[in-house]
């Protein structure tokens, strides 16, 4: 009882007193987290409306590939990730394992499976007369993809807020291709894994409440949108 | 609020429940077979264990779960009764830990040495320097990068130390932290060509996928030294003392020792560790 | 009637190598409402679909103003015409958006699709509507808006697949008097499919029978409901009673046709010894009693030429008619009044003399 109530009392201290160090983490987490997801998005929605909309020979197959990805084990990715990275690695030369660049193209890995997945899903949930109804009005196909969009706006949100959580939340890659660098590549949960084995665990806990407080405006803005959409 | 109050008494309740249902299970039997071994990231990364864990369970018929954990955590878990014994290498820290009565016994086990390792054109030219704290000192003038644990384990409790005899307090671009344990560490060292201070049984072992040299060694105040301590079971009397104190027992033995001295003879041509069951710290420097 | 906005040459577009829809040549002139009638199936959605040029036919030719649509670009010809599906198929936004989208995909400046939103959302009664939402409107209501967002965007050709067929008959009744009111003031020129012969009849200027696929007939509501092409199509408009036979004489336009042991008489110019069937509407048949005493009793002098003796074979009520299936050696279906039923006693298996005048027979050529 005595760890979780310090816990609590350093979470608040720190957050009230504006550690530099807990702000840094976390501003770097949601810039990292943040631009994956973006990247994510810029990939996913793209790629999933195709999956959706079109009709090919290996379709099925390339949406069970993707759904397969929905579910990456984080580590699985950070090691891939990382052999690619690594000097020895294809992209060695790049010089960008442990830095928060690596960080962005491993959670983006995560990331864009479910934000393709869950667009492939989204749009296919349309009535696919609505698509002809929306040429019939005289959409251009960018436009019909527009609307359909913003017919799914709701799922897609959903979708986006999915990833988001999953690459803010995850810890093995993260650790595995940002190598935990105090000021460089130390985010949330890696911080988090780091203060439980010093046996800081009021600050592990602290850090764990702010991942918590995060989740919480993310679900929040989210309700909030769909109750938004819904009137 | 009477709404807080109401949560209050149920947590009690199930705090009650939790405690009585404890009880129940906990009834006393003859040995309890499960050992809980608190030790650090690299007593695990360089192998040893992997030798000894096996080879003791099946002398003696105890199962141990070997939790592998910053020094910090390690000790923590010592104070709290996570475990019941540890094995560590951190004498200062361990010195609290007993002082504050939460260790029962600790026994001197071995020690192997740290070694400064780093990119092999040795940018901050530290090769030859014979002390420690020089070397470091001479990384941070260069402002080569230098890789620290910087998670509170023993390495890194050693690596302060040095920094403060020639008071140096590391932070710019050049002090890197990676808060994990010393074969990440290397790895993540060897990537981005920087300096650090490792164990050398870790590096040893790992040697093969670093592309990082030895610069520095054989300075006495490197010495690496291994105790095991049995949680106070006074404190807490959970503690399977006799589980621990069989493992301890095991680890001083002559036989043990030996195993131990042997270790990493075969592979790397060279031993890992050197036992020292029969000195004392006095003789190793410490106190 | 000028020239045809829309012209179809050689249509044939199939589905799985089955031919689906299948028309010779098909025009649609300017201003009038083109009712396509057949039944579930027939091929009149995929015409729609053709027409809009969202499916592409396996052969043929569509004429825009005289213009291959194919040479076309395509956005730029779907932004001439308007399609409404059978479903409203609404986006899950406020009633004025959905009536502005046409409008918008056309990128039309922002007063110009108020003004013109806001102008539908009036003529069709809804403009009470207009910031509900979509998602929460009656089945009626959303179909008004899906005729008023088509109606916005003033298409050159407005294309409706069944705009009425999902709503209960009296919501459709009001819609469809409405329809035909707008139809009738903007004068747009209006591809309108529909099963349904009323609904054909009403708004129609002329009417397009698609059976099995096949483009049977195209004309003037009457002529088709009265000189049906073939027997399929007299079928589907409700000549119930076909009639195989041969022209045995022909003079001054008065035909003879021998029917089996029968003899029929017709108008029209067909050769004799021509094989033809002869059709007749159920209302077009007169029915008469004829008693204990039939044959020995001289008929009444009328002007229906034509009089058959035979027994009902059944009566099926339909509404406040009931339709009547007589032997003659061959069946012939009239639909009389209940209370004439009741008056002449009539049941099934009693005698009765059924007459039709000359000018009822419609002859289509075997």
């Amino acid at each position: 009882m005595e760890l979780i109530w310090e816990g609590i009392k350093e979470a608040i201290n720190l957050l009230v007193s504006g550690d530099p160090e807990v702000w840094e983490i976390t501003l770097l987490s949601l810039k990292v987290s943040g631009l994956a997801t973006l990247i994510s998005l810029s990939i996913g929605l793209p790629l999933g409306t195709w999956l959706a909309l079109s009709r090919f020979r290996g379709r099925q197959f390339s949406l069970s590939i993707i759904n397969t990805g929905m579910a990456l084990p984080p580590v699985v990715v950070g090691l891939w990730v990382s052999i690619f990275l690594w000097r020895s690695g294809p992209f060695g030369s790049l010089g960008l394992i442990y830095t928060p660049a690596a960080i962005v193209i491993a959670q983006t890995i995560i990331a864009a499976p479910v934000v393709t997945g869950l667009t492939a899903a989204t749009l296919q949930q349309l009535d696919p007369r609505l698509q002809l109804q929306l040429l019939g009005l005289g959409a251009s196909r960018t436009q019909m993809i527009l609307a359909l969009w913003r017919e799914a706006r709701l799922p897609l949100l959903a979708a986006l807020m999915a990833a988001f959580g999953a690459v803010i939340s995850e810890v093995g890659a993260s650790m595995m291709v940002g190598g935990n660098i105090r000021h460089q590549t130390r985010v949330l949960t890696t911080a988090t894994v780091l203060e439980t084995s010093r046996g800081q665990f009021a600050m592990a806990i602290a850090l764990g409440f702010i991942l918590l407080f995060l989740a919480y405006v993310v679900n929040l803005s989210l309700t909030w949108i769909q109750q938004r959409g819904a009137k | 609020m009477p709404h807080n109050k109401f949560l209050q008494l149920v947590l009690y309740v199930l705090l009650i429940l939790a405690i009585g249902l404890t009880a129940c299970t906990n009834e006393p039997t003859q040995v309890e077979p499960v050992i809980i071994l608190a030790t650090t990231t690299s007593t695990r990364d360089s192998g040893l264990l992997d030798v000894l864990v096996p080879d003791f369970e099946e002398k003696t018929g105890y199962s141990v779960k070997t939790v592998a954990v910053g020094t910090g955590q390690a000790l923590e878990m010592g104070k709290s009764g996570n475990a019941d014994l540890l094995f560590v290498h951190a004498p200062p820290s361990e010195k609290e830990f007993m002082d504050g009565g939460y260790g029962s016994e600790r026994y001197l086990v071995m020690h192997n040495d740290f070694v400064i390792i780093g990119p092999a054109d040795d940018p901050a030219g530290i090769k030859g320097v014979p002390a420690a704290a020089e070397a470091l000192f001479k990384i941070a003038v260069s402002g080569a990068p230098f890789i620290s644990r910087g998670d509170d384990s023993g390495t890194h409790k050693k690596e302060k130390a040095l920094w403060e005899t020639v008071d140096v307090s590391p932070q710019g671009n050049w002090y890197l932290e990676s808060g994990q344990g010393m074969a990440a560490t290397l790895t993540i060292a060897s990537e981005k060509q920087a300096y650090a201070l490792t164990d050398r049984a870790t590096y040893l072992h790992n040697f093969n996928t670093l592309d990082l040299k030895i610069l520095m060694e054989g300075d006495p105040v490197l010495l690496n030294i291994y105790h095991v301590i049995i949680v106070n079971p006074e404190k807490w009397p959970d503690v399977n003392e006799q589980g621990a104190r069989a493992f301890a027992e095991y680890l001083v033995s002559p036989e043990t020792q030996e195993m131990i001295g042997e270790y990493g003879v075969e592979m790397f041509g060279q031993p890992l560790f050197f036992p020292d069951a029969d000195k004392t710290d006095a003789d190793l420097g410490l106190e | 009637m000028d020239a045809p906005v829309l012209e179809v040459h050689d249509l044939c577009v199939k589905r799985d190598d089955r031919v689906i829809l299948q028309a010779e040549h098909l025009q649609v002139y300017r201003g009038e409402v083109l009712a396509v009638i057949g039944p579930n199936g027939a091929g009149k959605s995929t015409l729609l679909l053709v027409l809009s040029r969202l499916l592409t036919p396996d052969r043929g030719q569509i004429q825009f103003n005289g213009q291959s649509v194919y040479e076309l670009n395509e956005v730029v010809y779907r932004r001439k015409i308007g399609l409404v599906l059978q479903n409203p198929l609404l986006l899950n936004s406020s009633v004025f958006d959905n009536v502005a989208t046409g409008l918008r995909f056309r990128r039309l400046p922002g007063n110009e699709v108020k003004r013109r939103a806001d102008t539908w959302l009036n003529n069709l009664g809804i403009a009470h509507l207009r910031r509900q939402r979509a998602g929460t409107l009656s089945g009626g209501e959303a179909q008004r808006v899906s005729l008023a967002r088509a109606f916005a965007i003033q298409p050159q050709v407005l294309l409706l697949d069944e705009p009425f067929s999902a709503l209960d008959a009296p919501t459709r009744a009001r819609l469809i008097e409405d329809f035909h009111e707008l139809l009738a003031a903007t004068s747009i020129t209006t591809v309108f499919v529909t099963h349904d012969l009323d609904q054909a009849l009403y708004l129609g200027d002329r009417v397009a029978v698609l059976l099995d696929g096949r483009l049977c007939q195209v004309g003037p509501p009457q002529e088709v409901f009265s000189a049906p092409a073939n027997p399929d199509v007299a079928a589907f408009v409700g000549v119930e009673t076909v009639i195989a036979g041969q022209v045995v004489s022909s003079q001054g336009g008065q035909i003879g046709i021998q029917a089996d042991v029968l003899q029929l008489e017709a108008v029209g110019e067909v050769v004799v010894g021509r094989e033809v069937f002869a059709c007749l509407r159920p209302e077009d048949i007169t029915l008469l009693p004829c008693g204990e005493r039939a044959g020995s009793d001289p008929s009444p002098k009328s002007s229906a030429r034509n009089r058959v003796a035979g027994h009902i074979k059944r009566m099926i009520p339909h509404g406040p008619l009931v339709k009547v299936v007589i032997e003659c050696g061959f069946p012939v279906v009239a639909l009389i009044t209940r209370s004439s039923a009741n008056e002449m006693e009539l049941e099934e298996g009693s005698p009765i003399l059924a007459s039709f005048k000359a000018s009822a027979v419609h002859l289509i050529p075997r």
